[in-house]
C-alpha cells in the first residue's frame, strides 16, 4: 500500500460524509430508480420469483443428509439473490448510466466528494435491498416454520457486508463497461459464479473437497456462510473469522480497484 | 489579486493502451482579475476545455501551476468548490428528473445555496420547472446548466461555451446575465465559438492553438494588432495601378479591398484623390478589423505553421503571448475578409503611386 500512498499523496483526501449532500443525491437517485421500470422490476419481483425456485430445488436435492434443512439453503439464498439482482447487477448499471449521461463529471464540479457521490448512487438500491432482505428472511421462516435465528448477529454481518461489498464491486465493475448495454453483461460473470459456486443454489458440501475449498475464496460464499450459520447456528469461531476475513478482503480489494480504475467520465 | 492564475500550465493525457499520450494543452500563462469576464477562444482542439477542466479542478495539472481563489482546485477541492459554478461544455443531468428535482438536487449538494426557483427564474426556465430534462430543447438544457451553475452565488464562474445551442434571445439573455454577475463582481471565465460575443462582453480575452496561447489583452489590444480594411468599388475609367494607395490592394472584379495598418493616413489619400479626380467611390466602407478577422487569421497562420512543421505535433511552435504584429507577409489573398474572393479569382495588384 505503500507505493499507493506516495502515488495518491497529491489526490484530494476524502473528504467527511455530509448527510445534507448525501440525502440530496440519494433522493434524485431514488426518483431515478422509481422511474426505471425494468431496473425496479428485476429489483423487486426477480428475488421473490428466485426464492421460489430454491425451496423446490431445495426440497427436490437430498440435502438432509448434509445435515442442512430447507429453511438453511432458501433463506440465505434468498438473500444472496437480493444483493446480486438488486444491488450488485443494478449498480453497475446504475454507475455507467451516470457516467456515460456526464452526471458523474457534472457532480464532481460541486462541492459533494467522490466518496459521497459513490455511496449516493448505491442508497436507495441498498435500502430497498435490506428492506426486501428483512421481508424475504422473515417471511422465509415463518412459512417454512423456522423458529428465530440462531445468530442473529451473523445475519446482520451477512446482510450488512454483503451490501457494502456488492455495492463496491458494482463500482469496480463499472469500469469494464463502455456503454450502458455492456453494463448488463458486465455482471454476468460475477453472478453466475456466484449462483453455481458460492453456495446459493446448491450447497458447496456436495461438491469434492478441493473444489469446495476454492469455492470458499469467493466474494459471494463468505456472505453465504454468515447468512446460513445465522439462521442455523452450526460455524465455529475459525470459519466465522474467516468468512469474515474473506468478505472484508473482497471489499477492500474492490475498493483499491475503484480507487484505482473508477471512470468518472466516458472514453472519447 | 487575481483571481485566477494559470502559470505554464501542461495537461497531458495518459496513453492509452500502448498509444502514445496526447498532450492537450503544451504551455498556457494567463490570469483572471477578480471581477472581471475573460474569454478563452480556440478553434476545436485548440485546448480551450483541457485548460478549463484544470481550473475546475476535475484533472491536475501534468506541469504549471493553477491556482483559483488562491487555492489549488484539485488538491484543495473542499476549498475551492464551494466559492466556485461550473458550467460544462456538456451538461450532465440524468434525463428522467425533472428540472426542479435536478435544481433541487444541485441546492442539496450546494453551501449557501440561492433558492432553486429564483436561480431557475434567473435564466428564465422558471416556467419549466416540472419538464424532464430529457424533453428540454438543447438551449435549455444550457440554461438549466447555467442556473445550476449560478445556484451556489459562486465567485468564480466557469462557463464552457454557455451559449452553445442557444437561439438568438437565448444568447442575449445570457450575456446580459453574465454582465450583471460582473456588475455583483462574480468573476467569469468562458469560453465561446461566438466571436462578436466574447468581443463585446470579455474585458480580457486569450486566443488558444495548439495547446497554447498565441494573442492576449483586451478585445481592442488583440484586434489593433491586425490590419484595418477599406473597402470600395472601382470608380469607371479608373484601373487599379492609378489608385492613390500605398499598400497593396486586392480587386475582385470592381471591387477594390485594402488591408491597413495606417487606416487615416491610407483613407485620407484616397478620399482627397477622389475629390481631386472627382470620382465617386460607390460602397465605401473603412473599419478597423473585428475580433473575427483577428481570429481566422490567427488559426490560419497556425494552419501554416502547423503544416511546416510536418510533424503536426504542435511542438516547437515558438509563438510568443501577446498581440502579434507583422504577420502581413503572406500577401492579401490570405486572411478571412468576406471582401475578398474566397474562389481564387482575386486579382492581386499593387496599387503602385504613380
Amino acid at each position: 500500500m505503500s507505493a499507493v500512498t506516495t502515488e495518491r499523496a497529491a489526490a484530494p483526501r476524502v473528504a467527511r460524509i455530509s448527510t445534507k449532500r448525501l440525502a440530496a443525491l440519494g433522493r434524485a437517485e431514488l426518483t431515478l430508480l422509481l422511474r426505471n421500470r425494468s431496473a425496479l422490476f428485476v429489483a423487486l419481483l426477480l428475488p421473490i420469483a428466485m426464492t421460489f425456485s430454491i425451496k423446490s430445488a431445495a426440497e427436490q436435492a437430498d440435502i438432509s443428509e448434509l445435515g442442512l434443512s430447507v429453511g438453511s439453503m432458501v433463506l440465505p439464498g434468498s438473500v444472496g439473490v437480493v444483493l446480486l439482482f438488486a444491488v450488485y447487477s443494478n449498480l453497475v448499471g446504475v454507475y455507467v448510466a451516470r457516467r456515460e449521461e456526464l452526471v458523474l463529471k457534472r457532480l464532481r464540479t460541486g462541492e459533494a466528494n467522490d466518496l459521497e457521490i459513490l455511496s449516493a448512487g448505491a442508497l436507495p438500491s441498498v435500502a430497498l435491498g435490506v428492506a426486501q432482505s428483512v421481508l424475504l428472511l422473515v417471511g422465509g421462516a415463518v412459512l417454512l416454520d423456522m423458529g428465530a435465528p440462531e445468530r442473529l448477529d451473523l445475519v446482520v454481518a451477512g446482510v450488512v457486508l454483503g451490501m457494502v461489498m456488492m455495492t463496491v464491486l458494482a463500482a469496480a465493475s463499472a469500469s469494464f463497461a463502455r456503454t450502458t448495454e455492456m453494463a448488463q453483461l458486465i455482471p454476468m460473470p460475477m453472478m453466475l459464479v456466484s449462483f453455481a459456486a458460492s453456495g446459493l443454489f446448491v450447497p458447496l458440501e456436495v461438491f469434492p473437497d478441493t473444489l469446495e475449498n476454492v469455492c470458499r475464496w469467493l466474494p459471494m460464499t463468505p456472505i453465504t456462510d454468515l447468512l446460513r450459520a445465522g439462521v442455523t447456528g452450526g460455524l465455529d469461531g475459525t470459519a466465522t473469522l474467516r468468512a469474515l476475513g474473506i468478505a472484508v478482503a473482497w471489499t477492500l480489494l474492490g475498493a483499491y480497484g475503484v480507487r484505482r480504475r473508477f471512470r468518472w467520465e466516458p472514453r472519447r | 489579486m487575481d483571481a485566477i492564475e494559470v502559470e505554464g500550465l501542461k495537461r497531458r493525457y495518459a496513453a492509452d493502451k500502448g498509444g502514445e499520450g496526447f498532450e492537450a494543452v503544451s504551455d498556457v500563462t494567463f490570469s483572471v482579475r477578480e471581477g472581471e469576464i475573460f474569454a478563452l477562444l480556440g478553434t476545436n482542439g485548440a485546448g480551450k476545455t483541457s485548460t478549463v477542466e484544470v481550473l475546475e479542478g476535475l484533472a491536475p495539472a501534468t506541469e504549471g501551476r493553477v491556482r483559483v481563489l488562491g487555492f489549488d482546485p484539485f488538491t484543495e477541492r473542499a476549498q475551492v468548490r464551494p466559492r466556485t459554478g461550473v458550467m460544462l461544455q456538456e451538461g450532465g443531468f440524468p434525463s428522467e428528473l425533472t428540472v426542479a428535482e435536478t435544481a433541487r438536487m444541485w441546492a442539496g449538494v450546494t453551501s449557501e445555496a440561492r433558492p432553486e426557483r429564483e436561480a431557475l427564474d434567473m435564466v428564465g426556465l422558471g416556467r419549466r420547472v416540472d419538464v424532464r430534462v430529457k424533453q428540454l430543447s438543447g438551449g435549455e438544457k444550457r440554461r438549466l446548466d447555467l442556473a445550476l451553475a449560478l445556484i451556489g452565488q459562486p465567485e468564480v464562474l466557469f462557463l464552457d461555451e454557455p451559449t452553445t445551442g442557444m437561439d438568438p434571445e437565448g444568447r442575449r439573455d445570457t450575456a446580459e446575465l453574465v454582465r450583471e454577475l460582473r456588475a455583483q463582481g462574480t468573476t467569469v471565465l468562458l469560453t465561446t465559438h461566438y466571436l462578436e460575443e466574447a468581443e463585446q462582453l470579455a474585458d480580457r480575452l486569450a486566443i488558444m492553438q495548439a495547446g497554447r496561447v498565441v494573442a492576449a489583452g483586451t478585445p481592442e489590444q488583440v484586434v489593433a494588432a491586425r490590419p484595418s480594411r477599406i473597402g470600395f468599388r472601382l470608380p469607371h475609367g479608373v484601373e487599379p495601378e492609378q489608385l492613390p494607395l500605398s499598400v497593396k490592394a486586392a480587386v475582385t472584379g470592381r471591387r477594390v479591398s485594402v488591408k491597413t495598418h495606417a487606416l487615416q493616413q491610407e483613407l485620407t489619400e484616397l478620399l482627397v484623390w477622389a475629390r481631386d479626380r472627382d470620382v465617386e467611390l460607390e460602397g465605401l466602407h473603412a473599419r478597423s478589423a473585428s475580433l473575427e478577422e483577428a481570429f481566422l487569421e490567427i488559426a490560419q497562420e497556425g494552419h501554416i505553421r502547423a503544416a511546416a512543421d510536418g510533424d503536426g505535433s504542435g511542438d516547437g511552435v515558438g509563438v510568443g503571448v501577446g498581440p502579434r504584429t507583422g504577420g502581413e507577409a503572406g500577401g492579401v489573398t490570405r486572411g478571412s475578409g468576406a471582401v475578398q474572393g474566397q474562389d481564387g479569382r482575386t486579382d492581386d495588384r499593387t496599387g503602385a503611386r504613380a
